[in-house]
């Protein structure tokens, strides 16, 4: 354990290089978070993941930007336990009827200013799953959304330059 | 005795074989045959498969164990009613509630004393319908949140007990359920889950389309193992089909099984070991699983490889270099993988959270059939992969591990050895798979069967994914077109194991257990 950790002071970082943010998920998110609210929310952003009916493939590439190679909080983006310290519900999933409601009141636990991130084609459009009786549809059906990641999964460099843009959003935003 | 008349014999006295249901037979009965296939029940070893329903039928899969024959039996019930199957095998239970939601189909008590669950599983009261797969669905307006009568869960009392009710939206990035708690101070005295807030309605998506259709959907039942699901659900379509897919397209699907099978262990170990706040060994694993998507997504164009196997073969082929890349691959992996097993195996703190906490006991795991790291770390060492046992794994060299502490610290240990032989398999995998001849016109064909035969049948495939054994069953209409089909994530019979687990542990360690299941919500809700 040591050797280990002694190899990993020496042998410098695994993370890689921030990816830039994707033009088109810049643009899309300029117009609509600039009509909403304009309070400063600091270099750091506070993520809730909300699966609302997923596969769980998104889950497992949300995970993977955690892992040292994307190594996310860099950017100053940390994943949050309670929707009382978030920003941002990163959400999931075709929004399934037995989810719709727990998705709510997360969101309207959550403080403002707060944004939706509609992340993979479930929660886009549904997926492979529109059309189901037992799911309500895209995310956008329930919650207003600021800015979707399509992919099915989106991969985690994807997923950052995503989130890049709506954290270089944000920051523009802040009133001086 | 009971348990002496074998699978085939019995069946053959109590029904009669399906035309056409490959490659193991399906026999029908009737009511009087069902409820002696229950008294056998109570009195031998087989393992339950699976149960479903159908608008006027329900079905069981069973295997016995010893010889390894399979087979199906059906129980046409026009008036919705069939004789319950859980007084004998207790994973039934879950199974037979999914069968009353979806199909309304009534489980009858059909031994002296059983008390039948009747209470919804998937089912929560919003979709708006009531039986939505049955012949004809109840339409409801879905009541409001303050109509809706509440979830009777289990009680449990007695003095200084409390409850604490979790989910379904938890704490960290994981799948939605609500599990209650009943606890005396820190100790747990009963956990009751409440899954199916993520069902999805996936079989009734998946009735009338083209199997290359329902291929995308069955792939995306459950992200982790959307390989095995896939293969699972191939297979089953080729036994309906009698067909066989091209030689070469066999071994590339093991190949992207064995990379799955990998990268989840990686990411569970890492998981697990995170929840016993050691998160040196989740960085570390993280990479190794990191590494692994890379190369799976270098080699067939997607992480997780969704949408490569489809009925009738793989589609694309491995990329060029995908040869070179796995080889390197599994000679980095074998390189950084064993220096950390070394570390687990020697942190005496971390091994303090993992050893003899979460116990399940062997006798469970044969009773509810659970498969898997979960089966195999509480002596239960069955693997699909041997037994029935699939091409091409019956030609390659690989072990089962099994352990019988049955906690936590084995459902590592299972990982960790299988690890080391899918690594193997990989290699093996690599050496010895079939190319692919040019042809006249200079052009490698692609392994996959130009079309599938428009035509009717049944069939079914049991395939081991990371989890354990997946069985999946279908019946094609005349126009080769989904009629029916039901995938059973191992997690069926694994989720309800959690709940003795982690009896007499504390609350604190509830994350940790539940890390080492690693159940598939979504699997198990469809
Ligand atoms: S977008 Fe794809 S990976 Fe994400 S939840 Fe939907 S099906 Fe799964």
């Amino acid at each position: 354990m040591l050797k280990h950790i002694l190899r990993s002071l020496t042998g410098g970082p695994v993370t890689e290089a921030a990816p830039v943010p994707g033009a088109d998920t810049l643009a899309d998110l300029g117009a609509r978070v600039a009509a909403r609210s304009r309070a400063r929310l600091g270099r750091s952003l506070s993520i809730r993941q909300v699966d609302a009916g997923s596969c769980n493939g998104c889950e497992l590439e949300i995970h993977a930007l955690n892992n040292p190679l994307y190594d996310l909080e860099r950017f100053g983006i940390r994943f949050v336990a309670s929707p009382r310290h978030a920003d941002v519900l990163l959400v999931t999933g075709p929004v399934t009827k037995n989810m719709a409601d727990a998705l709510c009141r997360t969101w309207d636990a959550t403080p403002d200013p707060k944004w939706v991130v509609a992340c993979g084609a479930c929660a886009i459009d549904g997926g492979v799953f529109a059309g189901s009786y037992a799911c309500v549809g895209p995310v956008e059906a329930v919650l207003p959304v600021d800015l979707r990641i399509p992919g099915c999964p989106p991969r985690p460099v994807e997923l950052l330059s995503g989130l890049l843009a709506l954290l270089e959003t944000t920051a523009a935003e802040r009133p001086r | 005795m009971y348990g002496e008349e074998p699978l085939f014999g019995l069946l053959g006295r109590i029904g009669r074989p399906v035309d056409g249901h490959r490659p193991w037979p399906r026999f029908v009965t009737d009511r009087v045959g069902w409820r002696l296939l229950i008294e056998h029940l109570g009195g031998n070893g087989w393992s339950l498969l699976g149960l479903w329903g159908e608008a006027a039928a329900v079905h069981t899969a069973l295997r016995e164990d010893l010889s390894g024959d399979v087979a199906v039996v059906s129980l046409p019930c026009p008036d919705r009613r069939f004789p319950s199957l859980s007084g004998v095998r207790p994973a039934a239970i879950r199974l037979e509630r999914m069968a009353q939601d979806l199909f309304g189909l009534v489980a009858e008590r059909a031994v002296a004393g059983q008390s039948i669950d009747d209470r919804p599983w998937l089912d929560h009261g919003k979709w708006g319908t009531r039986h939505p797969l049955a012949a004809e669905p109840v339409i409801t307006t879905a009541p409001g949140p303050q109509e809706q009568p509440p979830y009777r869960f289990l009680p449990a009392e007695g003095p200084g007990l409390h409850q604490i009710p979790v989910g379904p939206v938890h704490a960290g990035i994981i799948e939605p359920g609500h599990f209650r708690f009943t606890a005396n101070g820190e100790t747990v005295v009963r956990l009751e889950e409440r899954l199916g807030y993520v069902h999805k309605g996936v079989e009734g998506l998946m009735r009338g389309k083209t199997p290359a259709d329902a291929a995308r959907i069955v792939a995306r039942l459950s992200g982790d193992s959307t390989v095995a699901h896939a293969i699972a659900f191939a297979r089953a379509v080729e036994a309906a089909l009698g067909i066989e897919p091209p030689p070469r397209a066999v071994w590339l699907r093991a190949l992207m099984a064995e990379l799955e099978r990998v990268a989840n262990h990686l990411g569970d170990i890492g998981a697990i070991c995170n929840d016993a706040a050691f998160a040196f060994m989740l960085a570390e694993m993280g990479q190794l699983r990191e590494v692994v998507l890379r190369a799976a997504d270098a080699c067939f164009g997607h992480r997780l490889m969704m949408d490569r196997v489809v009925p009738g073969g793989v589609t694309p082929d491995i990329a060029e270099s995908g040869r070179g890349r796995l080889t390197d691959l599994t000679a980095e992996l074998r390189r950084r993988f064993a220096p950390l097993v070394a570390i687990y195996d020697g942190k005496a703190s971390l091994n303090d959270r993992t050893v003899s906490t979460g116990i399940v006991s062997t006798g469970l795991v044969q009773r509810f059939g659970a498969g898997g790291y979960v089966g195999r770390a509480s002596g239960r060492g069955l693997d699909a992969r041997r037994s029935p046992g699939y091409a091409p794994y019956t030609d390659l060299d690989f072990e089962v591990p099994v352990l019988t502490e049955g906690d936590v610290n084995a459902r590592v240990w299972i990982r960790i050895r299988e690890v080391e032989q899918s690594l193997s398999l990989i290699d093996q995998i690599l050496r010895r798979m079939p190319g692919v001849p040019r042809g006249p016109d200079g052009i490698v064909p692609p392994p996959v069967l130009p079309r599938l035969p428009e035509r009717g049948g049944e069939g079914m495939a049991l395939v081991e994914s990371f989890r354990g054994e997946i069985m999946t069953w279908v019946r094609l209409a005349g126009d080769g077109t989904i009629d029916r089909c039901h995938p059973r994530d191992p997690s069926w019979f694994q989720w309800p194991l959690l709940e003795a687990a982690i009896e007499g542990n504390i609350v604190a360690d509830f994350p940790l257990c539940n890390k080492s299941f690693n159940g598939s919500y979504s699997g198990q809700d469809l």
